[in-house]
């Protein structure tokens, strides 16, 4: 690769270029679009958890103000050449049922469309669908994933026998002679709750067809535009050549909108049939059924370790609800931590065994973090149950047992960790909190009989980005590749464009892409557009999800603008007739060696390029290259949290005091929005260990549906989060990145709770249910004195 | 999010309101910054036909000395109890709890007379102006009637007000400085919340021990409600009454058992919080 120009941007605090049109209320969102002569479709969704769906009566809709068309799941079952797409059969007999738009013969949770009102307005279209008539035979439902398990359990689909969806194992040495010879086993027993993602912009499609042409042109709220126009061609089909898709300004996903969704293959099937655009929008009240939801997974942890503390063994066992269907990524998201529950540290053997569970619930699927908040919950509190066993303290045993310092370490589940330095992170963290002077503060109230403890809970981490080499996906029976593209084009007049195969919902990849292009190619970063989100100006691309787009998207830039700086070096060579050789490229400038006189800018080289008057022999008009990169590993981001919080023992009211966070996501592009990542993440793991929760009464309703039970904590609730990063680069990639868009939410979640559970230890609490709600805070005490 | 369609009345005087509700029948409603009944309407969990607008009734939104108290017009946003001065200065309990309601687009929409008229027994304003003893202001028509707030809360979301009246002033007593303490313990788990349980508390206070002891409790039950065996137990003690009298809050009210607390837990917490309540309004 030539020379690159100094680095001018990346690493430096540039502005988010995507900021003054978004909080300036002009940017586009899909609920923005309504080509003319729209109209509106509004789904009815049953209101039982499971039944039998005996009739469904359209004709009191038909007549009503408005109203268009109206179907029923049997009206439109021509419309489907494919169900709706699972692209992780992860077992070679895992059970996938035939996954609809619009059920037709039971409901299997509550949300399951029954039907869909079409009509000239959303209001006509609300009104109307309350006309619809549907018998339901309400059925026995089974939301809990351990109830569901038994042989007696209602079955959710009857075909299948069994409401076993997969049972998928790893095993890693010899687990059982690991645990046979151990000093100590702690065994734990660990529930992820079920949570709702809720980005702050709600779902919304709109479908555009051009009939005589067979074009359909759909904006959706996606993360995955390419995802979506492969697979939703398969469901409808439509040559994917006739499918483009555009997802245009997106409110946030946190992994809920990496999926492709009913709604979308409805809005399709409706513009198909009647011939004009068809909008639906998503209510945020029907998005906490409609869309999928998070974790939902009972965990078993064993740890077999000598007497002091060593790790031998791990041994883990997952019983995952899958909820009533399998979407996109669903059977898959346990397994994507699966290669982790051993942490950040050391073991002669490893297992893992996951169970994947149908149950009476909206379907899960990928949320913030997806496999590895849980993975890194588990091991992260087991190992402080082994320190209180073997009576060491939670900061040494994990010293003891960090994987060692060096660039390329293999795990015990049979990866290879990229830039090992645990320790680093770690020292940092216990020297910001002040580690004994808090530890004396706990002690000193403790001993004052003060009803408000404090407690101090040690997250370490590393996690898996930069999804993924293709190769091992495919080993892994996912149905796509992990590359990602880039295209890089020098205009005539000297500006660049950047197209990426990427699609932000909110993470600044404008911003980010533009750093890395300026600094390779010596522009100004104003100078660079980055163009994504629609299929017709992006054709290659895999999307933003798993903290994948900087490591493996980005990286794609960086490469493409090294072919163009090759291809313009050679034209800098014919122009200045002198070999390639002896040009030196800086500050976006070829000059001579010796003679910096004499030299070409970038820009006119392109502008030189485009006009193609004089170009090397057999050289191509046009200074432009495309990258395509396939990552050859993931990347291992890492860190420690320390979480300080204040147990209130009367009330079980939990206040988090401090909170510090210290990061290793290797190369940072652009601090603020690492910072904002970090930030993000960090209240979204507090989130779940201390407020979110979705709970199913035993019929199947949601009794959490609206962000009055469901509780969202607001800025108001987050501690100061204290912050510090160590840079340890990737070899990963040249850039030397990792990823951070998940980094804060699989590190906090463990921190809180451990601070809880280290607050009360000493009164007997020795373990503690999320979200660690006052309620339930209180609960653990009252039983550790051995109240009811 | 799309309510069922209504007809709109903007109502130019309280006589007007009036007229306009009588008229609209039961299905007819007031709305005056909406915080309660839009949410509802938008859920399509209420259906009102007609809605009066009482929201621009520039007369309604005061606060003003009167005598040895304070009134308050029906309309005035939590944000402006929240600010007020004269409020701070006479009755902080009502300033302080006001900027507990909900967030700051609820306070600078929602009105103290809807907070009262609307009856949630999880509302902080309704508790509080029953620690106050304050009388309410209603209007039908030509007639004009007040009732204590004692006699005002009859049941879940159910009021003293007839078909017909609205509420039209609120009236809290003066607290004298060097006579009265109060506290608000409003336990929640966002600052954004509904109590879980909510302590209002005024005390007067002579030589270093209690006279007399008003205590509203909130989402303790139905309606908000006093805590009068607390009260009781108060009278005449000093300090180390409190705790014991904090106890009797346990049997006050009936509590129910929902997502965010059960019975039993509002049963233990309410003790806690009328403990802290009334030990913060005596130091103060």
């Amino acid at each position: 690769m030539a020379t690159q120009g100094a680095e001018r941007y990346v690493g430096g605090g540039v502005r988010r270029k995507e900021d003054p049109k978004l909080i300036t209320g002009q940017g586009t969102f899909v609920e923005a679009i309504t080509p003319p002569g729209t109209v509106w479709a509004v789904l009815v969704r049953s209101p039982f958890g499971h039944a039998t769906i005996r009739r469904v009566n359209l004709k009191p809709v038909l007549g009503a103000p408005g109203v268009v068309a109206a179907y029923s799941g049997a009206d439109l079952a021509d419309e489907w050449a494919a169900p709706l797409p699972m692209a992780w059969p992860v077992t070679e007999d895992i059970n996938i049922p035939e996954h609809w738009p619009l059920t037709r013969d039971k409901a299997r949770y509550l949300g399951d469309a029954v039907a869909v009102v079409v009509a000239t307005s959303r209001a006509a279209a609300a009104d109307a669908a309350e006309l619809v008539e549907v018998d339901y035979d309400q059925l026995p439902a089974v939301v809990d994933v351990q109830a569901a398990s038994v042989e007696k359990a209602p079955l959710i689909h009857d075909a299948f026998g069994t409401n076993k969806c997969y049972i998928w194992a790893i095993s890693q040495g010899d687990v059982d002679a690991a645990f046979a010879g151990a000093d100590v086993v702690v065994k734990e027993r660990y529930r992820q709750q079920r949570l709702v993602p809720n980005a702050i912009e709600p779902r919304c499609v709109v479908v555009q067809s051009v009939a005589a042409a067979g074009e359909f042109t759909m904006w959706s709220t996606t993360q995955i535009p390419h995802i979506a126009k492969i697979t939703l061609a398969l469901t409808m089909g439509i040559p994917e050549t006739k499918l483009r898709v555009i997802a245009p300004d997106v409110g946030g996903g946190f992994g809920s909108k990496l999926n492709v969704y009913a709604e979308e293959a409805l809005c399709l099937a409706l513009a198909r049939r009647l011939g004009r655009p068809v909008k639906w929008v998503e209510e945020r009240s029907e998005a906490y059924h409609s869309t999928i939801h998070g974790r939902d997974v009972i965990q078993e942890i064993e740890l077999a370790a000598s007497s002091d503390g060593k790790l031998r063994g791990v041994r883990v066992r997952l019983l995952a609800n899958m909820g009533a269907y399998l979407q996109l990524v669903t059977p898959g998201v346990p397994l994507l931590g699966a290669l982790l529950y051993h942490g950040c540290y050391g073991a002669e053997a490893y297992s893992l065994e996951c169970t994947g569970v149908f149950t009476n619930t909206t379907p899960t699927d990928a949320y913030r973090g997806a496999g590895r908040p849980e993975s890194n919950y588990a091991i992260e509190r087991a190992i402080e149950r082994l320190a209180r066993e073997v009576g060491s303290d939670v900061v040494t045993i994990r010293r003891r047992n960090f994987l060692p310092k060096g660039e390329l370490v293999p795990s015990p589940a049979g990866l290879q960790f990229d830039s090992v330095d645990y320790e680093k992170v770690l020292d940092r963290a216990l020297e910001m909190i002040g580690y004994d002077d808090v530890r004396k503060e706990q002690e000193a109230r403790r001993d004052g009989g003060d009803t408000r403890l404090l407690g101090i809970g040690l997250s370490c981490y590393v996690e898996m980005c930069g999804l993924a080499p293709s190769q091992v996906l495919g080993s892994l029976r996912y149905a796509a590749g992990g590359w990602d593209a880039a295209s890089v084009r020098m205009l005539p007049t000297g500006k660049v464009e950047v197209v990426t195969g990427t699609s932000p919902h909110g993470q600044g990849h404008e911003t980010s892409w533009s750093q890395i292009a300026a600094d390779a190619l010596g522009v100004d970063f104003e100078d660079v557009t980055v163009l994504h989100g629609d299929t017709a100006v992006a054709p290659l691309g895999m999307d933003t999800y798993g903290s994948r787009s900087l490591a493996v998207g980005g990286v794609a830039v960086h490469f493409a603008c090294g072919r163009v700086i090759e291809k313009a070096k050679r034209l800098a060579a014919h122009l200045l007739e002198v070999s390639p050789d002896d040009l030196v490229f800086e500050a976006g400038s070829f000059s001579v060696k010796g003679v910096p006189a004499k030299a070409k800018t970038i820009q006119e080289l392109a502008y030189a390029a485009w006009t193609a008057h004089s170009l090397p022999e057999g050289e191509e008009p046009s200074l432009e290259a495309t990258y395509v990169y396939d990552p050859p590993n993931f990347t291992f981001p890492f860190g420690s949290h320390i979480c300080v919080v204040e147990v209130d023992t009367e009330t079980g009211k939990v206040d988090i005091v401090r909170y510090v966070a210290v990061d290793d996501c290797g190369t940072v592009i652009n601090p603020t929005i690492v910072e904002g990542q970090v930030h993000g993440g960090i209240a979204q793991g507090i989130a779940q260990a201390l407020y979110e929760q979705a709970v199913y009464d035993d019929d199947g309703n949601l009794l959490t549906s609206s962000m009055m039970d469901y509780l969202v904590p607001s800025a108001v609730e987050m501690p100061w989060f204290e912050l510090d990063r160590t840079v340890t680069p990737s070899p990963t990639n040249p850039m030397g990145v990792k990823g951070i868009g998940e980094a804060g939410t699989i590190a906090a979640t463990p921190a809180v709770i451990n601070a809880v559970v280290d607050a009360l230890w000493h009164l007997g609490v020795k373990t503690m249910d999320m979200p660690a709600s006052p309620e339930n805070v209180w609960n653990a005490i009252r039983r550790a004195k051995g109240g009811n | 999010m799309i309510p069922v369609s209504f007809d709109y009345q903007v109502a130019s005087s309280v006589d007007d309101a009036s007229r306009l509700l009588e008229q609209g029948g039961e299905a007819a409603k007031l709305i005056a910054g909406g915080q309660s009944l839009l949410p509802l309407m938008r859920l399509r969990l209420t259906r009102p036909t007609l809605l009066v607008d009482i929201g621009r009734l520039a007369e309604l939104s005061y606060i003003k000395k009167s005598g040895d108290g304070i009134v308050i017009g029906a309309l005035t946003r939590h944000h402006d109890l929240e600010y007020s001065s004269v409020l701070k200065r006479a009755c902080p309990l009502l300033a302080y709890v006001a900027g507990l309601v909900g967030d700051p687009q609820v306070r600078h929409r929602g009105t103290i007379g809807g907070a009262v008229a609307h009856g949630d027994p999880a509302s902080d304003v309704p508790s509080a102006l029953l620690a106050l003893e304050a009388d309410f202001v209603v209007r039908g028509g030509k007639k004009e009637r007040t009732i204590a707030a004692t006699e005002f809360f009859t049941g879940l979301l159910e009021t003293a007000l007839r078909p017909g009246e609205l509420l039209t002033e609120i009236r809290v007593p003066r607290l004298d400085a060097n006579k009265h303490g109060w506290s608000y313990q409003k336990f929640r788990q966002r600052a954004q919340d509904w109590a879980i349980v909510g302590v209002a508390a005024v005390v007067e206070k002579e030589n270093g021990s209690i006279n007399r002891a008003a205590i509203g409790l909130t989402n303790m039950g139905p309606t908000p409600l006093r805590a009068s065996a607390v009260e009781q137990a108060l009278s005449g003690g000093d300090a180390t009454a409190i705790g014991e009298a904090a106890e009797r809050a346990a049997g006050e009210g009936d509590p129910s058992s929902d997502i965010n607390g059960s019975a039993d837990y509002r049963r233990h917490l309410v003790q806690v919080l009328v403990r802290r309540a009334v030990e913060e309004a005596l130091s103060r």
